[in-house]
């Protein structure tokens, strides 16, 4: 059974859980189905969906938070993601923005392009996080455990890693509706 | 040759106020200066830095990402599918190795193809001297607000004071 032994809770399922417990925190959404979920989901203006670029939606939300410290920012990312721009991990843990919450939903493939294995089921991304000094990191798996982790983690100072070990099923949502120039105008206005 | 507090100091006074990137020998005494008022947030790779000003920008800043000209390459992708898509500019201030020929053998290439690998990218670009320089901080500045994309600023070796005199 891939991925984790046991995994029953889809990215979306996860994803609706913690946009329940959001307001008005800027979130930045990496590309592929995650930003497509998450506008399906709830479609707020304090959303910066990614669509290309892949690998820096970690680093787009550093520039947000250090920019805005008394914004708390949230960071919807992906294992594929956060392996292609790993480096980011090390500016994040370096840096220690305290509004810095990064979110990893772990589902160990490529989804987009066919469901190619990642080789997060073997590379800990919360212990690499930890590592390059995140100050509070957390895997979980199942509903509970995930809201509660997410839910302390909004109370305390990051930077906060919360690695969500979701399966590989993918929510029918269609592609990102707004235009790029329309995502950066909204958001920038929402954020103000 | 340009001072690095007055080149620091020309871009503040155009309204540059994050600046991130990965350093290069040219650009060594700029950083310096960055540092010394404390406005320097360092990256670990020039697409990392363009990612960041991107955010910075949608947060009400003006970046400007520093980097040697082997970092347009590393940049490339998140450039263009980001930054100019989404229409988040930045200032970006590029040492120009290579040029002319005269550097080691890894900067040779990318020298000598640097003005059309901009071109290329849809990036304006300008090449920073003495005589203009006044002009040419004008130039990004309107460049940067009337597009609303990246814009390159390019240093070559002895134009700015580096930190060995």
């Amino acid at each position: 059974m891939r991925p984790e032994q046991g995994t029953m809770q889809s990215r979306a399922m996860a994803m609706a859980a913690l946009l329940e417990l959001l307001t008005d925190q800027p979130v930045i959404i990496c590309n592929g189905f995650p930003s497509r979920e998450a506008q399906k989901i709830a479609d707020r203006p304090t959303h910066f969906y990614m669509i290309g670029s892949m690998g820096s939606a970690a680093a787009i939300a550093l520039g947000v938070a250090l920019s805005k410290p008394n914004k708390q920012l949230i960071v919807f990312d992906g294992d594929g993601n956060v392996l292609m721009g790993m480096g980011t991990l090390a500016t994040v843990g370096a840096l220690k923005p305290k509004n810095f919450i990064h979110v990893v939903f772990d589902n160990e493939v490529y989804g987009t392009t066919g469901n190619q294995p990642t080789i997060s089921n073997v590379v800990p991304l919360e212990k690499v996080a930890k590592a390059a000094g995140y100050v509070n990191v957390e895997r979980v798996r199942e509903r509970e455990d995930l809201v509660y982790e997410f839910k302390d983690m909004l109370k305390k100072d990051g930077p906060s890693m919360l690695l969500v070990k979701v399966n590989e099923m993918v929510e029918d949502a269609g592609r990102v509706i707004l235009d790029p120039p329309d995502i950066t105008k909204r958001f920038m206005q929402a954020i103000r | 040759m340009i001072e690095s507090d007055v080149f620091v100091q020309a871009l503040q006074d155009i309204g540059v106020d994050f600046f991130t990137g990965v350093p290069d020998s040219i650009l060594g005494g700029i950083i310096a200066e960055l540092m010394e008022r404390r406005l320097y947030t360092p990256a670990v790779r020039e697409d990392e830095a363009v990612a960041m000003a991107a955010g910075a920008y949608m947060a009400g800043k003006i970046p400007a990402v520093l980097m040697q000209n082997s970092g347009l390459g590393t940049s490339l992708n998140t450039l263009i599918s980001l930054n100019y898509i989404y229409q988040q500019p930045c200032i970006l201030i590029v040492s120009w190795r290579g040029q002319g020929g005269k550097d080691a053998p890894e900067h040779l290439v990318m020298g000598e193809v640097m003005p059309q690998f901009l071109d290329t990218m849809k990036i304006p670009h300008r090449t920073l001297t003495e005589k203009t320089a006044i002009d040419d901080f004008k130039w990004v500045a309107e460049t940067f607000m009337k597009k609303r994309i990246p814009v390159a600023l390019n240093i070559t070796k002895g134009v700015v004071k580096g930190l060995h005199p």
